[in-house]
C-alpha cells in the first residue's frame, strides 16, 4: 500500500481547520488564522498537482485507490480517482485558496469561523469527486450542506435566512430520494461499491426508477430548469466566497454526479430518459438566458447564467458522443474558473460600493482600467469567444450535439447567441457609457491581493482556451472507456 | 434450584431502594448521601449486568416466566447507564428549585427497576407488574416540583391517560389469555395460531397501550403537556429511559406471541410509524418551548424506531436497537445543552432564549449544532447512521412506501431544526448565560457530542453489539 495521497487531500483541510478551532480568536487582528487557512490549501493544491503529474493517462482504471473495511462486512471506505474525477479535484484545490485570499475583503466578523467553515467545505467537497462508493459519496455529498448552509447564513446579505433554508431543503429533499436508490441498489446487487457495479450491472428493469432517483437529486444541485430557483436566491445573498465555491465547486459535484453514476451505472436508463434531459437542458439554456437578459442585479444576472452553462453541460453529457462527454467536462471547469472570477469581479465592485444593482454603475472603465480589463476578460470567456476556455467546452457539446440530435442542438445553438447578449450588455452597462453616479469616482482600482485572484484565474482560463490538450489528453481515455462500457451495455440488454 | 445469579442485578437494586429509603428517612439531611449512594447503587448494578447476564445467550428463570437474553441484557445496560447521566446531571437543577430530596434518586431507582422486570419479563403478568412499578414512580417523578402548577398538572394529565392505557393493555393481556390459556409468552406463541376476531382485538388494545407509552402518534397527546410540565431533568428521564424499556417489550410482544400473527399486526405497526414520522415532523414546526419541541421530535423518532420494528426482520431490530441507543445519546446531549441555559438561577426553556447564542458561548452553541443536525440525520453525523440502518432494513423487505415517508419526513423535520439553528447563529444575541456549571453536566455534554461527531470513525463497534440479538 502505498502512501494515501487521496485520504490525506481529503484530510488535510479538516486539519487545519482544527488547529484554527484550538487557536485563540483575537478580535481585530486574524491574520495569523489566514495564514494558517492559505498555507493548509496551498498545501493541497500542490499535493493535487504531484497527483495530476504521476497520474497515468493512459489508461481508464481507477488510481491511487484505497480501500479499507469501514463499516464491517457492508460499506467500504473506498476512494480514487480517474481521468475524470481528477480535474475536479484540481479545481476545487485550486479555486479554496483563492476563496480564501479573497475574504479579506468581503468577510468583516468571524474570519476565523468562516476559515473553518471553507476548509472544512474543502474536505467534504474533494470526498465527493474521489468517492468510489455510493455511500461515501452520499456521505460527503450530504455533509457539504452544514458548512455552506452557515456560510449563506451567518455571513450573508440581509434575506439570508431564507436563501439558506431554501439551499438546506431543496438540496436535502433531491437528495433523500438517492439514499433510497442507493440502499435499494446494495439490496439489489449486494454492494455498493462503484467498481464492482460497473462490472457487475444493475438489471434493466430496476434502472429507470433508480436513475429517477438519483436524477432527482443531481436535478436539483445541478441545478436544471425547474429547480433551479435556489440558485439566485443563494447566490445574491451569500457572500463573494460563498458564491464562488457555490458555483465553482458544489454545481459541478451534480455534472460529476451524472457522468459518473447515471451514464455508468444505469446506460439502459440513460438512453431512455435523454430526451427528457435534451429537453429540460434547452429550456434552461433558452429560457434562463432570457431572465439573465432582464435582471437588474449582476449577481443574480450571472446566477441565471450559470444555469444556461450548466444546460449545456447536462446537454453535453446525454449526447453520450465522445465530444459531447468532453466538452461538458470542459465546460464544467472552465465554468468553474469563470464563473468564480465573475462573481469575484462582482465581489470587487460591491465591496467598494455596497450596491450589486448594474444600474448604480456605468462609466467605470476611466476611474478602475484594469479592473475593467480583467472583467472584459471573463466576460469574453463566458460567452465562449474563440481563445478563452469556454470556447472550447461549448464548441465541443454542439458538436457533440449535432451528431446526436440536429434539432437540440440548433437551439442550444441560439442559446450561445443569447449568452453573448447578456453578458455583453452587463458589461456595457457596467463598464462604459456616461460616468452619472458621482460616487463612483472614488474607487480605486484592484488592490494586491484582488490583482492576484484574478491573474490567477485569468491564467488557465487563456492557457486551455489555446491549448487545450493537457485536459483532454486527461480525460479521453476514460470518457472513451465510459462510452465503450456504455455501448456494450446497450448492446446486450 | 433457579440460577439466581442471573436476577442478581434486580435483587440488588430492590435491597438499595430499601436500604436508601430507610437511611434517608432515619438520617436528617442526607440527600447528598442518598444521592451518591445511588449513583453507586447504579454502577454496581450495571457492573453485576454486564458479569453475570452479558454472555448468556439465552436463559429463562421462574417457570420460564423471566428471560436472559443478549438483548435483555444489553437493554438493562443502556437502561442504567441512562439513568445513571439522568441522576449525575440532575442535582445542581434540583437544587435550584429546592426539591433535592431523597425522594428522587429513590423514585429513579424504583421506576429503572420496574424497567428491568418489564424488559426482561416473559409472562403477561411480569409484564405488567414492572410496567406498573415504573409508571407509578414516573407519575411522582413528573409532579415532583409539586409548588409548581404545571408540574403537578403534568403529573396529573400523565397519571389519568396513563392509567386509561394500562386498563386496556390489561384487558388485551386477558383477552389473549382467554384464547391462548396461558399467560406465558412461549406458549402463547404456540398457541395461537387461528385467525379469530376477538384475537385481533386482543393484540390491539395492547398495541395501543403500548403505543401509548412510547407515545407513537395517534395516542401522543399526553406527551408534549407532561414533557413541558415536568422538572428539566425528569423530562431527560422520560424521553430517553422508559422508551428504551417500553421499546424492549414492544420487540418482545411482536416477536414472541404475536409472531404468528404477523399479518394482522404488521399495518399497525406501518401506520404507527408513518403517523409518528409525520405527525412529529408537521407539529413541531410551530413550538415555542424547546421542551414541547423535543416532545414532537421524540415523537417522529420513535416513528423511525417503529419503522424498524414493522419488518419484521432481525435486521430490522437491531436497527431500532441501534436507533433507541443514538437517539439517547442524542437526547442526553441536548438536555445537557438546555439546563446550561441558566441565568441567577432561573432556566430558560423558550426557543427565543437561544437567540445569537453562538456571540456569547461559542463552544456551546457548536454543540447544539452537532446535536441538532445529528437530529436532522444529516450526515456525517451519528444520527444520519441511526436512520441508514433503519431504512437499510426497511428497503431489505421491499417497503418502499414507507421508507419514502419517512426520508421525506426528514426534510420537513430539519426545517424545524434547521430553525433552532438559525436563532443560534443568525439571530442577535441576547444577555450572558451562566458558566458555573456542574462538571458532570459538562462531562455528558462532551462525551456525547464527540460521540456523536466522531460516530462514523468506528460505525462498527455498535452493530457488533447489536448483532447478537435474534429474537425470530
Amino acid at each position: 500500500m502505498n502512501f494515501p495521497i487521496l485520504s490525506s487531500l481529503i484530510l488535510l483541510p479538516t486539519v487545519g481547520a482544527l488547529f484554527l478551532f484550538f487557536t485563540k480568536d483575537k478580535e481585530g487582528n486574524n491574520s495569523t488564522a489566514k495564514y494558517v487557512a492559505l498555507f493548509t490549501t496551498i498545501v493541497n493544491f500542490l499535493i493535487s498537482i504531484y497527483l495530476w503529474i504521476s497520474f497515468d493517462q493512459s489508461t481508464s482504471n481507477f488510481q491511487f485507490v484505497e480501500d479499507r473495511t469501514w463499516i464491517e462486512g457492508f460499506i467500504n471506505y473506498k476512494v480514487g480517482v480517474d481521468g475524470i474525477s481528477i480535474l475536479f479535484i484540481i479545481l476545487t484545490t485550486f479555486i479554496t485558496p483563492l476563496c480564501i485570499i479573497s475574504v479579506n475583503n468581503s468577510v468583516k466578523n468571524r474570519l476565523r469561523d468562516f476559515l473553518i467553515a471553507i476548509l472544512i467545505m474543502e474536505s467534504f467537497m474533494i470526498g465527493v469527486f474521489c468517492a468510489l462508493d455510493l455511500v461515501v459519496f452520499y456521505l460527503f455529498f450530504e455533509a457539504g450542506l452544514i458548512p455552506m448552509f452557515l456560510i449563506i447564513g451567518i455571513w450573508g446579505g440581509p434575506k439570508r435566512v431564507y436563501s439558506a433554508f431554501k439551499f438546506f431543503l431543496y438540496t436535502l429533499l433531491g437528495s433523500v430520494l438517492m439514499l433510497v436508490a442507493i440502499i435499494s441498489i446494495y439490496w439489489i446487487s449486494g454492494t455498493t461499491d462503484v467498481i464492482q457495479l460497473y462490472e457487475l450491472g444493475i438489471d434493466a428493469k430496476y434502472q429507470n426508477l433508480l436513475w429517477l432517483a438519483f436524477f432527482s437529486s443531481f436535478a436539483v444541485k445541478t441545478p436544471m430548469w425547474p429547480v433551479h430557483t435556489w440558485l439566485p436566491d443563494a447566490h445574491v445573498e451569500a457572500p463573494t466566497a460563498g458564491s464562488v465555491l457555490l458555483a465553482a465547486i458544489l454545481l459541478k459535484m451534480a455534472g460529476y454526479g451524472f457522468i459518473r453514476f447515471s451514464l455508468g451505472l444505469f446506460p439502459v436508463a440513460s438512453e431512455v430518459f435523454t430526451p427528457l434531459i435534451y429537453t429540460l437542458s434547452v429550456i434552461a439554456i433558452i429560457f434562463t438566458s432570457f431572465i439573465a437578459l432582464m435582471q437588474e442585479d449582476m449577481k443574480k444576472l450571472i446566477a441565471y447564467s450559470s444555469v444556461a452553462h450548466m444546460g449545456f453541460v447536462t446537454l453535453g453529457i446525454f449526447t453520450l458522443q465522445q465530444q459531447g462527454i468532453e466538452g461538458s467536462i470542459i465546460q464544467m471547469i472552465s465554468h468553474g474558473l469563470v464563473s468564480a472570477a465573475l462573481f469575484l469581479c462582482v465581489g470587487v465592485v460591491y465591496d467598494r460600493m455596497h450596491s450589486r444593482m448594474i444600474n448604480s454603475y456605468g462609466g467605470i472603465v476611466t476611474i478602475i482600467p484594469k479592473y475593467s480589463i480583467l472583467f472584459m476578460l471573463f466576460t469574453l470567456a463566458a460567452l465562449g469567444l474563440p481563445g478563452t476556455s469556454g470556447f472550447i467546452g461549448e464548441f465541443l457539446i454542439l458538436m457533440g450535439a449535432f451528431k446526436d440530435n440536429f434539432l437540440v442542438a440548433v437551439i442550444a445553438s441560439l442559446g450561445v447567441i443569447l449568452g453573448a447578449a447578456y453578458m455583453l450588455w452587463l458589461y456595457k452597462r457596467v463598464v462604459f457609457g456616461k460616468l452619472v453616479n458621482e460616487d463612483l469616482k472614488k474607487m480605486f482600482d484592484l488592490n494586491r491581493s484582488e490583482y492576484l485572484i484574478l491573474s490567477c484565474l485569468a491564467v488557465p482560463t487563456l492557457f486551455f482556451g489555446f491549448y487545450p490538450d493537457p485536459l483532454i489528453n486527461t480525460i479521453e481515455v476514460s470518457v472513451t472507456d465510459l462510452i465503450n462500457m456504455h455501448n456494450t451495455n446497450i448492446a446486450s440488454k | 434450584m433457579e440460577n439466581l445469579n442471573l436476577v442478581l442485578p434486580e435483587i440488588f437494586i430492590s435491597l438499595s431502594i430499601m436500604f436508601l429509603l430507610v437511611l434517608g428517612v432515619f438520617k436528617k439531611n442526607s440527600s447528598k448521601m442518598t444521592f451518591n449512594l445511588s449513583l453507586f447503587a447504579i454502577l454496581i448494578t450495571a457492573i453485576i449486568t454486564i458479569n453475570e447476564t452479558f454472555s448468556v445467550s439465552r436463559e429463562t428463570l421462574f417457570n420460564e416466566s423471566v428471560v436472559i437474553d443478549s438483548m435483555s441484557s444489553l437493554m438493562k445496560i443502556i437502561t442504567l447507564i441512562g439513568g445513571f447521566l439522568v441522576l449525575v446531571i440532575s442535582s445542581s437543577y434540583l437544587k435550584t428549585f429546592k426539591i433535592y430530596n431523597i425522594e428522587y434518586p429513590v423514585l429513579i431507582l424504583s421506576s429503572i427497576l420496574g424497567m428491568m422486570v418489564m424488559i426482561s419479563a416473559n409472562d403477561l403478568i411480569v409484564f405488567y407488574m414492572g410496567l406498573e412499578l415504573q409508571s407509578l414512580a414516573l407519575y411522582v417523578l413528573a409532579t415532583y416540583n409539586r409548588d409548581q402548577l404545571k408540574s403537578s398538572e403534568a403529573g396529573l394529565k400523565y397519571f389519568v391517560l396513563s392509567a386509561l392505557s394500562s386498563g386496556l393493555l390489561l384487558y388485551g393481556c386477558s383477552l389473549v389469555y382467554g384464547f391462548s390459556g396461558s399467560t406465558n409468552f412461549d406458549i402463547i406463541s404456540n398457541q395461537l395460531n387461528s385467525n379469530e376476531y376477538v384475537l385481533t382485538f386482543g393484540i390491539v388494545f395492547i398495541l395501543v397501550g403500548l403505543a401509548f407509552k412510547i407515545s407513537a402518534v395517534p395516542f401522543h397527546m399526553w406527551a408534549p403537556d407532561v414533557y413541558e410540565g415536568s422538572p428539566t431533568t425528569v423530562t431527560l428521564f422520560f424521553t430517553m429511559v422508559p422508551k428504551i424499556a417500553a421499546l424492549t417489550v414492544f420487540i418482545r410482544f411482536l416477536y414472541v406471541p404475536f409472531l404468528n400473527l404477523i399479518d394482522q399486526w404488521q399495518m399497525i405497526i406501518i401506520f404507527l410509524s408513518i403517523a409518528s414520522m409525520v405527525f412529529g415532523a408537521v407539529a413541531a414546526i410551530g413550538q415555542t418551548n424547546i421542551k414541547r419541541l423535543i416532545a414532537y421530535s421524540s415523537i417522529g423518532h420513535i416513528g423511525y424506531t417503529l419503522a424498524g420494528l414493522a419488518t419484521a426482520s432481525n435486521e430490522g431490530i437491531q436497527s431500532s436497537i441501534i436507533y433507541i441507543s443514538i437517539y439517547v445519546v442524542m437526547n442526553l446531549a441536548l438536555f445537557s445543552c438546555l439546563l446550561m441555559l441558566r441565568r441567577k438561577d432561573q432556566y430558560y426553556e423558550d426557543i427565543e432564549d437561544l437567540s445569537g447564542l453562538s456571540k456569547n458561548h461559542p463552544l456551546l452553541s457548536l454543540c447544539l449544532l452537532v446535536i441538532l443536525f445529528s437530529l436532522a440525520g444529516i450526515p456525517p453525523l451519528a444520527g444520519f447512521f441511526a436512520k441508514f440502518y433503519v431504512f437499510k432494513a426497511v428497503l431489505e423487505q421491499s417497503m418502499f412506501f414507507l421508507a419514502i415517508v419517512g426520508l421525506l419526513s426528514t426534510v420537513v423535520a430539519a426545517f424545524y431544526y434547521l430553525r433552532i439553528i438559525k436563532i443560534i447563529y443568525f439571530d442577535k444575541e441576547k444577555d450572558k448565560y451562566d458558566t458555573d456549571h456542574s462538571l458532570w453536566l459538562k462531562f455528558s455534554l462532551t462525551v456525547s457530542t464527540i460521540l456523536i461527531l466522531l460516530y462514523f470513525i468506528f460505525p462498527s463497534q455498535l452493530i457488533e453489539v447489536v448483532s447478537r440479538i435474534n429474537i425470530i
